[in-house]
């Protein structure tokens, strides 16, 4: 009998054998803790007061949105360099349309340019993965090519200048909060919806003869689950306006990203589009013999990561209330990195979107304990790139000792 | 239809890559029950021939029938329709992904609410690798993980799995070990038994003679004798592998290089 890929020596491999839970997602967890910590004594706990996690979980949704879907092109063994520049023009696209073509605070134009931009990201990333799929060209080449065009298209939107303001609805997927109640009921509904996941599993093994894992191990996984949510609302909540007692609760932008990283999970590990990317990339010629229609998966793996961007787009213009040219610079590679720092790996095949929101939060960790402790913003790009170095070394080493 | 009618008949198949006639007027039958033994040297178009059964090629000319009715194929999706699966030396196996899921590949089973059916798809996974291997118990880990004999158990469950009627296998025994191959010598005796037509493609003479109830012998891209094994020798298959010689002395038409 062959031993299993991950082997059962140490702590992390025996979580990894329980959970189910890549070895490397559990590394790269156990390093945001210790982070976290070292973090918070250097700074007398500033890093972990609940305005900074504040913070810090609104810095990390963008990034981690948008990795949700670079995973699947990452494991379709493509790359997307264009989202920096992609979110860029979108964000033009849309504060131009909200302002000059529809009317700020008129009661349609926030749900209007969403749709307007999430349309146009879906088609900008589509062209783009069909031009790799169809044609055959590299993505490298392909979304390069992108990355030195649509910076250049949401230049000529506008002739270069700053859309501003953003509509006030629309603002509030910037830094608005959905209050304390809301947060309590989202944290609610996280927990229950991976419960009812969990005895779905259970009874579908059930039903067909199958053994589950002990009741404890499954009821201990949701347990955890609900720790960490609960900390989390309570934590959103506990951050109040100014000069008040009000609690702001989980900000929208994160809401947007736990609603996405949940949507994204399901299409990655329960869809047949999920499989056939996880196949596609693990032998692409084995899945063409399969009869799968790979050219298509691949483009709309890309058209996935339009769209995420155009939420992005959103966000970002959102919080700036303008929408410069400026926005999404080296976005492409942060959220790359994140990937990467969170086990997935570039050779394609392999990835999780847990990973990738895991690797995202621990970039924004060190990069805001950085701030905090004043170190100067050249050094924190340094460190990011130490970091990516580190986890990209990670993943060698793991292909390694798998073969 | 007859009842006698052939598995898979093919008729003057011709395939061109750009200038070069890869199968040229190639024809071939198998029947239920069978094992036909494919032979040639490397470029022969044994291959080529087998991709075109199996969809992975679309034919120039000719014709394929099915159990007496004229077949179109020109995907893979076309041939498993009919019933042809194709097991390639390489295996095509994604590596990443588990047995269960490696078996059903491309054609998974979902519930109503669209999402994957795990426990339904390794319980028939399940049923049908240890139809073929009763102490294969890896149904979670990566395939890329599992010995060349188990890869190859799962490669053959997967055409197993959708009652394939006809099975190609490419140099099923090349990369395995003595034991391995007695062992997928024993699947392909006992698929045999079931009424299934499989045509092996083997450089492995010993193999061949084996396993095989008939041979078909492939000389540049043209076909050069087909017979009972029962009726010929190892030297004379090599004869007409290498040189196109059939058993009377005569050559085959149109096989015969400038060196033959």
């Amino acid at each position: 009998m062959a031993t299993t890929r991950t082997g059962s020596q140490g702590i992390i491999g025996r979580a990894t054998a329980l959970t189910g839970v890549d070895t490397r997602v559990l590394a790269m967890l156990a390093a945001l803790v210790v982070a976290a910590i070292v973090f918070n004594v250097l700074t007398d706990g500033l890093f972990l007061s609940p305005r900074n996690l504040w913070n810090l979980a609104v810095q990390t949704s963008v990034v981690g949105i948008i990795s949700t879907g670079m995973v699947l092109v990452i494991v379709t063994r493509n790359i997307d360099l264009s989202v920096g520049s992609l979110e860029a023009f979108l964000g033009i696209s849309g504060a131009y349309l909200q302002l000059n073509v529809l009317h700020i605070g008129a009661p349609g134009t926030w749900w209007i340019s969403i749709l307007f931009v999430l349309v146009l990201g879906a088609l900008c990333g589509a062209a783009q993965g069909a031009i790799t799929a169809y044609l055959g060209l590299p993505s490298f080449v392909v979304t390069l090519a992108g990355l030195m065009a649509w910076r250049s298209a949401g230049w000529l939107v506008t002739r270069g200048e700053t859309v501003t303001p953003i509509d006030e609805t629309l603002g509030l997927f910037g830094d608005g909060s959905i209050g304390v109640l809301w947060s309590w009921i989202v944290a609610a509904a996280i927990v229950l919806i991976v419960a009812a996941l969990i005895a779905q599993r259970r009874a579908s093994r059930s039903r067909v003869g199958f053994a589950n894992r002990p009741v404890w191990l499954d009821l201990a996984l949701v347990a955890v689950l609900a720790a960490v949510v609960i900390a989390f609302a309570a934590t959103m909540n506990a951050y109040t306006y100014p000069k008040s007692a009000v609690g702001r609760g989980i900000p929208v932008p994160v809401v947007i990203l736990i609603v996405i990283a949940g949507v994204m999970s399901f299409v990655g590990s329960m869809t047949r589009f999920g499989r056939y990317v996880y196949g596609y990339g693990g032998n692409p010629e084995a899945a063409q013999l399969a009869g799968i229609p790979t050219k298509r998966v691949v483009m709309i793996a890309f058209a996935i990561v339009g769209a995420l961007t155009a939420i992005g787009a959103v966000i970002t213009t959102a919080r700036l209330d303008a929408a410069p040219l400026s926005i999404g610079q080296l976005l492409e590679l942060q959220v790359i990195a994140a990937c990467v720092i969170g086990g997935t790996s570039l050779a394609g095949g392999s990835g999780s979107i847990f990973g990738a929101i895991v690797g995202a939060t621990l970039i924004q960790t060190l990069l805001n304990g950085l701030v905090l402790l004043g170190v100067e913003s050249a050094m924190q790009q340094i460190v990011e790139a130490m970091v990516l170095l580190a986890a990209v070394w990670f993943d060698v080493i793991y292909q390694r000792r798998r073969r | 239809m007859t009842v006698d009618a052939p598995l898979v008949q093919m008729r003057g198949i011709s395939k061109r890559f750009g200038g070069v006639h890869a199968v040229e007027d190639m024809n071939l039958t198998l029947y239920a029950g069978e094992v036909l033994g494919l032979l040639g040297h490397n470029g022969a178009g044994k291959s080529t021939l087998m991709k075109i059964l199996a969809g992975a090629y679309p034919l120039d000319e000719g014709e394929i029938t099915v159990s007496g009715s004229s077949v179109q194929i020109s995907s893979p999706r076309d041939a498993k329709r009919v019933g042809i699966e194709a097991i390639y030396q390489t295996l095509a196996l994604a590596d990443n992904l588990s047995a269960t899921a490696n078996i059903f590949f491309g054609r998974e089973i979902v519930n109503r609410f669209g999402m994957l059916d795990e426990a339904r798809m390794e319980r028939d996974a399940m049923s049908v690798v240890q139809r073929l291997n009763p102490h294969f118990q890896n149904f979670h880990a990566p395939v890329g993980s599992l010995s060349g004999g188990q890869r190859q158990a799962v490669a053959i469950a997967r055409t197993l799995q959708f009652n394939a009627k006809i099975i190609i296998m490419d140099e099923p025994t090349a990369a395995l070990g003595p034991h391995e191959t007695q062992m997928v010598g024993n699947l392909i005796r006992q698929l045999k038994s079931e009424g299934i037509g499989i045509i092996m493609i083997s450089h492995d003479l010993h193999d061949v003679f084996d396993l095989s109830d008939r041979v078909s012998v492939m000389k540049n891209g043209r076909h050069v004798w087909t017979g009972r094994v029962a009726d010929t020798t190892k030297d004379q298959v090599l004869e007409m592998i290498i040189l196109g010689k059939l058993p009377d002395g005569s050559y085959a038409p149109g096989v015969v290089s400038d060196f033959g």
